[in-house]
């Protein structure tokens, strides 16, 4: 049990220092999550939230009535 | 309906805006992740600090187009769920499912073993970190996998069942979906013209360090990988292309007929080698297709069909439904004005299929549903006001894919003698014409770029005016919105990924003239 738990212990405190001591050595990189940073902002919550909206979510609000929304739209009516 | 056709053009616009700014940062990725991994493999061979540092130097590059371009692709599901919903809907899980498995499982294993790749020199051994290079360039060409297949499916719809309860399609078979002929020739061609792309990014990069004199065994080194990956990855682009080239003369003709500019077809049909069409040109009239073209006889005809005197329809036999099979006898194939008459039928029996499902008839259902299903190919005819309707524009179509064609040649040319002065480093030594070649490399970067653009616009604009070919025309797969608000948005996208393109390229260029100006025979860091 306590081995298996060191080993465990081990292993995540590994991948935490790679991640973290590897953010921290970065150069060229930190600009880079500055670059990603400010894109993924820009993506999901301006242009997402603002210009992006699920269309048919906005227009009904259960699967059925999408089902009977689209079936207006690609089904002429009598 | 002149505002609908606005919006269609504006959503189909912006689609092709993001998508091209899309696939600049992607081929990058797919063919120098594969050469770095390429660098690395040498370098655990040999032990040798020279390829080390010549490793890093291009997993650098790597990294920062990787990080640039990463997330650029989610921008077009924005626009699936809000220019092009009904298309959405209907497409129901068949989309879904390849692209969950694209972020569950290529998008996890890239992102994971990608930090290994660059944080973990000395924190793992150099064995898994070899692995961990490889298995982020598999894992990137994975993601490309189940996109591609999505895209292939719009392409040639199979493995699924309309569910005209939900009006949506239902997946029947993941198999047939992700294993088409239109899925895997479209996976190998377009992955591999990325191999290309590397190469030829490597062989310009080397170039303009050469002309400034900076590291030249290192520009040696990394020529020798690049070009090998550059040639390999051209000639088998090559070679799918001719698996592309039989995948859509069976499953698109009208595209092969476009991409051809060919109106009437025949047996031992000639291809085009260069031409220029005429421009006044519309389907069933007299003119001539072209104003001049030198044509290579028998080529279509071998290209289609593997076969020199196989019939290769043109637009007007397309739409006529005139075929003839390997004998030479008409084949008994169905003309657009009654696939029009078919896909109308097939509407009122989806009203047929509402009142029933009102009047809680199941076995009307039932019935109904296995009609509608035998014939359902061509439910999105009912859309066409008239026949003509179906065909896409030939000159972009045709100029774009000769385009390709003429750079895809000279690509093997080029990658070819860069692949000898690799190995035969003297002869650029000595040639007094050395300058002018390693200006030629580095032109021919941004044409490999407009070479692999234009590889898409034949897909897709080839393939017009279907958003699902055969069952859903751009027309009905559109939101109701206003021109006006697509038109923002694809004004927005053009500012924000032209400063990511910007970026990209300042950022690439600014490390690529420092790291020049450091030892590249030793490793620095």
């Amino acid at each position: 049990m306590s081995d298996s738990s060191t080993n465990k212990q081990g292993f995540w405190s590994r991948v935490f220092h790679l991640y973290y001591d590897g953010f921290r050595s970065m150069t060229v990189g930190k600009t880079l999550w500055l670059i990603i940073f400010i894109k993924l902002f820009i993506f999901f919550i301006v242009i997402k939230m603002i210009f992006f909206p699920d269309f048919l979510g906005t227009k009904c609000d259960s699967d059925q009535e999408k089902t009977e929304y689209v079936r207006q739209q690609l089904v002429p009516g009598p | 309906m002149e505002e609908l056709i606005n919006v269609v053009d504006w959503s189909r616009a912006q689609f092709a805006l993001t998508a091209i700014y899309h696939w600049l940062f992607v081929p990058l990725t797919l063919g120098l992740g594969i050469i770095v991994a390429v660098m690395e493999t040498i370098y655990l061979k040999t032990k040798s600090e020279k390829w080390l540092a010549t490793t890093k130097f291009w997993m650098t590059i790597f990294g920062v187009n990787f990080a640039i371009g990463v997330a650029t692709g989610i921008i077009l599901e924005f626009e699936f769920g809000t220019n092009w919903s009904n298309y959405s809907w209907f497409v129901g899980d068949i989309f879904g499912a390849p692209l969950a498995v694209e972020g569950i499982l290529a998008f996890f294993m890239e992102s994971t073993f990608i930090a290994v790749m660059f944080f973990g020199w000395k924190k793992v051994s150099p064995k898994f970190h070899l692995a961990a290079t490889w298995l982020t360039a598999i894992g990137a060409s994975l993601s490309a996998l189940w996109i591609l297949v999505a895209n292939a499916w719009m392409q040639y719809p199979t493995g699924c069942e309309f569910n005209p309860a939900t009006m949506r399609n239902e997946m029947t078979s993941f198999a047939a979906v992700a294993l088409s002929p239109m899925a895997m020739s479209k996976f190998f061609h377009t992955v591999l013209s990325a191999w290309a792309l590397g190469g030829v990014f490597v062989c310009g990069v080397c170039g303009w360090m050469m002309l400034k004199k900076r590291n030249l065994d290192h520009c040696w080194r990394s020529l020798k990988v690049g070009a090998w990956v550059g040639v390999i990855g051209i000639v088998l682009t090559m070679v799918t292309g001719d698996t592309s080239a039989i995948t859509v003369a069976k499953y698109q003709p009208m595209k092969l007929a476009a991409m051809e500019g060919l109106y009437k077809g025949d047996h031992g049909q000639a291809i085009v080698a260069f031409g220029i069409l005429n421009p006044s040109k519309q389907a069933f009239d007299e003119q001539d297709p072209y104003l001049f073209d030198i044509s290579i006889p028998y080529g279509l005809s071998f290209l289609a069909t593997h076969d020199f005197k196989a019939f290769v329809p043109g637009i007007e036999d397309i739409i006529n439904g005139v075929s003839y099979d390997k004998e030479g006898n008409e084949v008994n194939t169905v003309s657009y004005a009654e696939r029009m008459e078919r896909g109308k039928r097939l509407q009122e029996m989806l009203s047929q299929y509402s009142a029933a499902m009102s009047s809680g008839n199941t076995l009307m259902q039932d019935s109904l549903k296995s009609t509608i299903n035998a014939d359902f190919k061509n439910f999105g005819y009912a859309y066409l006001d008239k026949p003509e309707e179906a065909i896409p524009n030939v000159p972009l179509t045709f100029y774009t894919f000769h385009f390709m064609v003429t750079v895809g040649g000279y690509l093997m040319l080029f990658l070819l003698l860069a692949l000898l002065f690799a190995y035969k480093p003297e002869i650029l030594n000595k040639a007094k014409w050395a300058k002018w070649w390693h200006i030629l490399a580095i032109i021919t970067i941004p044409l490999t770029y407009l070479c692999s653009a234009s590889g898409w616009i034949v897909a897709e604009v080839g393939r017009q005016p279907w958003t699902i070919q055969d069952l859903m025309p751009n027309k009905v797969a559109i939101s109701d919105l206003s021109a006006g608000y697509v038109q923002v948005t694809f004004w927005i996208f053009a500012v924000v990924f032209t400063a990511l393109l910007i970026a990209d390229i300042g950022i690439i260029c600014k490390q690529i003239s420092k790291k020049s100006q450091t030892n590249l025979d030793t490793v620095n860091d």
